[in-house]
């Protein structure tokens, strides 16, 4: 492992970062959901699916480019999240966990299901926009400035919600509803609304994940479980504890799968799954040690 | 008569009658496999109270196995499926000693995870023809004598082999192993207060949950002749919990019940081809997915209880109304055990 060249090594690394941001977004949504529904939202790769496609057909019908489908996706895909915990996910609240789990395990194969009936299992290209073509040359090596984007939107994205969560009044409300719902309730503030919202805002973050991969990754039924399943494995490394938690080790999963491509690519498609295993036999109670 | 041997006989009856019944042998030998499959996966999860999202790793790999075992070695049958059990139970040993270290929704992610590997390991493992699968895989003869190649003859070979396998699941409840199984979901600090070791009952119910459950992919690839990706990919564990879902989680003919229903909708579905409704041309073949799906959400909002669940539940509520307290006990003991 010694003669990879330094420019290959820090490329692969590079590409595992924007993989590892995929990741801390995903998990950063399931941990914000799990927090105050307690449901282990198995649907969240069908919404980031929805994103990519939400941003695909914005520009192939109406011509919506690709700023605007990055607002425009979102808040639509957030709007049936909350539609979804409205409709659905309510009605399963008095019910044992697991049975929202498998509602959301459901949805997301007949989601999966309707977009590969439809559109094929092929990808469909997404072109990169205008203004983020090209490679800057950082001196030691070249990178595609579209890469660069995706990890300073998605962190200052990742940033933004933690500053909202763990700064804010609102993220306060949040956080109370979280250790104690009906007592927060009982304080006169309306947890059924937060409930909803919250659902809605782990939806619009997948989906914001959603268009800022269409371009790198095609756009694909499938997209969104094979995404998903890496995300579990991360978030049963990280926990679901702590939101910075879930970030911090979305990206350095991303990074360790970006460097098994280099040291020993036969096992960088299941380098997460073999760091859980180790994980699970070294420490059973993951590395945040918060059991749920 | 127990339970076990009622659900014996009751399968090998309903299994002669069918094929008079004009019901296709190989339709019914589908059937059975996923019945089996299904089984499998409620004797773990319905009474350990687990759930498993990984139960479609054992499943490829059973027939994977087989199918080498069948086509390239061309040992005979039986070996081959006990080959496939053999390797079911260790890997049901590596992923359950480590999946049983969490509880309740990390287990799930954990089996889903682990069961993902075996995917891409089945995906690029030199014997399992990759995208193409293992095809044409011969049938054999059983204990090198008798030759598989006629359906019926295999129908009967799948039914009394499905028909032992789900009486030794159901049995097994009825032994005290079941007993404590079933304490342990209930109550876990208390079955451990009583001295049981909850860890090594969870880990062997889940070694035999998979070897049953890889027993039940070979005789499905030894039956078609195929073992293909889609035999381990996540949505097949996702089908095996709708199965047991609609039939009922944790009844004892549930699952076969279920398992029966969705092959049976599959094959319909399947076979419709186009459809038109109102000068709209639909081709039902494409929805099985969305089909799945559906019912899977429907299931859960409203129907939690499943199939063979809701019969029970009116059947004692009717003998409860009709002041038969001990009539309703005894529904309770042969059906719910």
């Amino acid at each position: 492992m010694f003669d990879i060249p330094l420019q290959v090594l820090l490329g692969q690394i590079t590409i595992g970062l924007v993989n590892g941001c995929f990741y801390a977004m995903l998990s950063l949504g399931l941990a914000i959901i799990f927090g105050l529904l307690n449901v282990i939202n198995f649907a969240h790769g069908a919404l980031y699916m929805l994103g990519a496609f939400g941003g695909y057909l914005l520009l192939q019908v109406f011509g919506v480019d690709y700023w605007w489908s990055l607002v425009i996706a979102p808040i639509g895909v957030g709007l049936i999240g909350a539609a979804i915990e409205r409709l659905f996910l309510r009605r399963l609240a008095g019910v044992d966990h697991l049975y929202s789990l498998l509602f959301t395990f459901g949805l997301a194969i007949f989601l999966e299901g309707i977009f590969r009936d439809i559109y094929g299992a092929a990808g469909r290209p997404y072109p990169v926009p205008a203004a983020l073509r090209g490679v800057v040359d950082i001196g030691f090596m070249r990178l595609p400035v579209y890469r660069i984007w995706i990890v300073v939107a998605s962190l200052a994205m990742c940033g933004g919600i933690w500053l909202l969560i763990e700064k804010t009044k609102l993220g306060s409300y949040l956080r109370a509803g979280t250790e104690n719902p009906r007592l927060v309730q009982a304080l006169g503030i309306n947890v059924p609304v937060m409930i909803t919202m919250t659902y809605a805002l782990g939806a619009a973050l997948a989906a914001f994940a959603g268009v800022l991969a269409a371009p790198l990754y095609q756009v694909q039924p499938a997209m969104g479980s094979n995404l998903l399943i890496v995300t579990f494995a991360v978030v049963v490394i990280g926990g679901l504890g702590s939101l910075s938690g879930a970030i911090l080790s979305g990206l350095t999963l991303g990074v360790l799968e970006g460097l098994s491509k280099v040291i020993y690519p036969e096992v960088s498609s299941t380098v997460v799954f073999i760091a859980m295993a180790a994980i699970l036999l070294i420490r059973p109670a993951g590395l945040m040690g918060r059991e749920a | 008569m127990r339970t076990s041997t009622a659900i014996f006989l009751a399968i090998l009856t309903v299994g002669v009658a069918a094929p008079f019944g004009g019901l296709y042998p190989l339709f019914l030998t589908k059937c059975l496999a996923f019945a089996l499959f299904a089984c499998s996966f409620n004797f773990f999860t319905g009474n350990v109270g687990l759930l498993s999202i990984g139960h479609a790793a054992f499943f490829g790999l059973g027939a994977y196995v087989a199918g080498h075992a069948l086509k390239v070695w061309g040992i005979t049958p039986e070996l081959a499926l006990g080959l496939a059990v053999l390797v079911g139970a260790s890997l049901g040993f590596v992923m359950g000693g480590m999946a049983i270290r969490r509880q309740g929704i990390y287990f799930a992610m954990v089996t889903l995870a682990l069961a993902q590997m075996v995917y891409f390991f089945c995906l690029q493992a030199p014997f399992t023809g990759a995208e193409d699968g293992l095809q044409r895989i011969p049938r054999g003869r059983l204990f090198g004598l008798l030759l598989l190649d006629n359906d019926l003859v295999m129908y009967g070979f799948v039914l009394v082999s499905v028909a032992g396998a789900i009486w030794g699941l159901q049995r097994l409840m009825e032994a005290p192993f079941g007993q404590v199984m079933l304490a342990i979901r209930d109550n876990e600090p208390r079955a451990m207060s009583l001295g049981y070791d909850c860890r090594s009952y969870k880990l062997m119910a889940f070694v035999i949950s998979a070897s049953v459950a890889a027993f039940a992919g070979g005789l499905k690839a030894q039956t078609l002749g195929l073992a293909s990706l889609p035999d381990a990919h996540w949505t097949q564990s996702g089908n095996v919990i709708l199965m047991c879902l609609l039939g009922g989680l944790g009844t004892a003919v549930g699952p076969i019940v279920g398992a029966t229903f969705i092959v049976a909708l599959e094959g319909y579905l399947a076979d419709f081809g186009l459809i038109n409704i109102m000068g709209l041309t639909i081709d039902l073949s494409t929805k099985i997915p969305i089909v799945i799906g559906a019912i899977f959400m429907l299931c859960v909002l409203m129907f939690r209880k499943g199939i063979v669940g809701e019969i029970i539940d009116r059947t004692k509520q009717y003998l409860r109304n009709a002041q038969a307290p001990v009539a309703a006990k005894q529904v309770d003991t042969l059906l719910q055990k």
